[in-house]
């Protein structure tokens, strides 16, 4: 079980995730601590360790919109955080399957901070509010990336038969 | 039944003879661009072959782009370790489509391919920036990836589990009025449908509008598709398409990809060239579209001309004939930013940059430069930018403080003079 740290609106771009300041910084070791560094609180509260690993950030509608930079996805999974938003864009949505980071799309959620959250294979139960809502899984073939434990370990398998 | 031109390209590059909405498929790559942000695809490279016992080896050297821009010259000691990181990596591999940080070969990623010729209609190309929706103007399906997915290209030549696209077809007929330009068509369009409304999708532009637009405009509409969530934009080839490559120096015979008659879209949308005024996107959404009349008096404090948006040889042009004998306001200050170095050169021979100098702009070197807010002319607390350039949200001129309008340089050299959003067709004398 994990606690709401934070809520989102729509259209959260990956500038807001990461800003592109930060951009010379690309190791995801070193990612976390510009996790949401205009949102001065959330950031000093993140990278001081104040939310556990689980915690989870709720989202709106198109959350990850914008640029392709992949220390989007590296700096929340640097965190632990999960994420269940209405819906993704496209490549934020991609390099998180790809670093094996499984973002939840549930349209319905309905969460406060400090909301209780359970996660199941096929819903989200807001244990505070006693509702359940109902999530969308990533197509099949996205999948099979995330189970691998994301890109690398995918495509490598693909390396070795290519060169046997 | 029949395909769209993504459809087409996607079903050639993966051996099939069709292909449909949500087929799942593994297509070769043509192209596979990045900018400084390759520092992380070597890494994601090595750590593919990592305990593999074998040596890590891109898949075509003559096929991998790598153009410095984001932060030229260096801004950090950082920055300059990854170039030079990936100097190294591009001479041990051989890396030929290569562009370093010079006058005679460098620019902005999107216009370096565009002007090189790299880019051919039917072409499947990827690149490490969501603006590579920008070859889409090519007739080529253009998209934007992540570093990890570049590395898997990199090892393999093919993309990973690429589900197919559905289509949104753009249908532009009429003439624009004088002052109305492709960047306020696809600002119409963005605020139209919204920063989701073409999410896993691809535009197709079709139209007279269309038909009757350069190349250097096509390339505007494709690469702000992307800003509407559109995996990438694309124009079908034709005269235009072929000409432009000829004078990049393209020899080949360049065949087009066009879509069937009977191709599918999920959405058909119409635009009457006509009716379109010159548009702004508001902070902090570049959804957030109203035309211009619609738009209060706004003191701008930054302009700024330039990006592989709208940094092309024709909007300098256009800028520099509202800017001619005219001064940029006082309390204003107005930063250019060519897209490639050829443009800077070409706009140094017929006097566009003393005419900017004379107006008291500064000109930037080409690169990405403010527009992510990595590098030089970045916003104060409360300060206001008015930019050609392709995003508007929180932070991204440097400054969660500062608020940034998106609009053609047109609208932005009018601005310039006066210091607040103008429209250009009101004139500035």
């Amino acid at each position: 079980m994990s606690k709401v740290v934070y809520i989102f609106g729509d259209d959260i771009s990956t500038d807001a995730i990461y800003p592109g300041r930060y951009m010379a910084t690309v190791l995801p070791t070193e990612t976390p601590q510009f996790c949401f560094a205009d949102y001065t609180e959330l950031n000093k509260k993140l990278v001081s360790k104040e939310y556990p690993a689980g915690s989870v950030l709720i989202g709106g509608n198109n959350f990850g919109c914008g640029s392709s930079r992949e220390q989007a996805a590296s700096t929340i999974l640097g965190h632990g955080l999960v994420v269940i938003a209405k819906n993704y864009a496209r490549i934020f949505l991609q390099n998180a399957i790809n670093l094996g980071l499984n973002l939840i799309t549930c349209p319905d959620i309905e969460a406060e901070m400090g909301d209780e959250i359970e996660l199941k294979s096929d819903k989200v139960i807001n244990k505070t509010k006693g509702k359940e809502f109902s999530t969308i899984p990533l197509p099949a073939a996205r999948m099979a990336i995330v189970e691998a434990g994301g890109l690398v370990p995918y495509t490598r398998k693909k390396v070795i038969e290519k060169y046997k | 039944m029949g395909m769209t031109i993504v459809e087409k390209i996607l079903a050639k590059a993966a051996g099939k003879a069709s292909v449909k909405p949500g087929d799942v498929l593994e297509p070769e790559v043509n192209v596979a661009m990045s900018h400084e942000n390759a520092a992380l695809v070597i890494n994601q490279f090595n750590e593919v072959f990592q305990g593999t016992g074998i040596e890590p080896k891109v898949w075509d050297p003559s096929r991998i782009a790598i153009i410095f821009d984001h932060r030229v010259p260096a801004e950090s000691s950082k920055t300059a370790t990854n170039q030079k990181k990936i100097r190294n990596f591009v001479k041990a591999n051989g890396i030929s489509k290569f562009h370093d940080i010079r006058s005679d070969e460098g620019g902005i990623c999107h216009q370096i391919l565009a002007e090189y010729g790299y880019i051919r209609p039917g072409y499947v190309v990827v690149g490490t920036d969501s603006h590579t929706t920008t070859h889409g103007a090519f007739g080529a399906f253009s998209f934007g990836i992540g570093a990890t997915e570049m590395a898997s290209v990199w090892s393999l030549g093919t993309i990973l589990n690429v589900e197919v696209p559905e289509t949104i077809k753009v249908v532009v007929n009429g003439k624009f009025k004088s002052n109305v330009y492709p960047k306020d068509l696809i600002l119409h369009l963005i605020g139209k449908i919204s920063a989701q409304g073409a999410n896993f999708k691809v535009i197709e532009f079709h139209g007279e509008a269309i038909k009757n637009m350069p190349m250097s405009g096509r390339l505007v509409l494709c690469n702000m598709s992307v800003e509407a969530g559109a995996t990438s934009g694309i124009v079908p080839g034709d005269e235009e398409t072929s000409r432009y490559l000829k004078e990049a120096g393209v020899k080949d015979k360049i065949e087009n990809v066009l879509p069937d008659a009977d191709a599918k879209y999920c959405q058909i949308i119409e635009i009457d060239a006509n009716s379109l005024e010159p548009q702004i996107a508001l902070p902090h959404t570049v959804d957030n579209v109203k035309p211009i009349s619609q738009v209060d008096k706004v003191k701008i404090d930054q302009i700024v001309i330039g990006s592989c948006t709208n940094g092309r040889l024709d909007d300098l042009e256009i800028a520099a004939g509202i800017l001619k004998g005219k001064k940029v306001a006082e309390d204003t200050r107005m930063l250019i930013f060519p897209a490639s170095w050829s443009i800077y050169k070409k706009a140094m021979k017929q006097g566009l940059l003393e005419i900017f100098s004379d107006s008291g702009a500064i000109i930037m070197n080409p690169g990405c430069g403010c527009c992510l807010g990595v590098h030089q002319g970045a916003l104060g607390d409360g300060e206001v930018a008015l930019s050609t350039t392709n995003r508007n949200f929180k932070g991204r001129m440097g400054n969660p403080k500062g608020e940034v309008y998106l609009c053609s340089p047109a609208t932005a050299a009018a601005s310039a003079v006066t210091g607040y959003i103008t429209s250009p067709e009101k004139g500035v004398n």
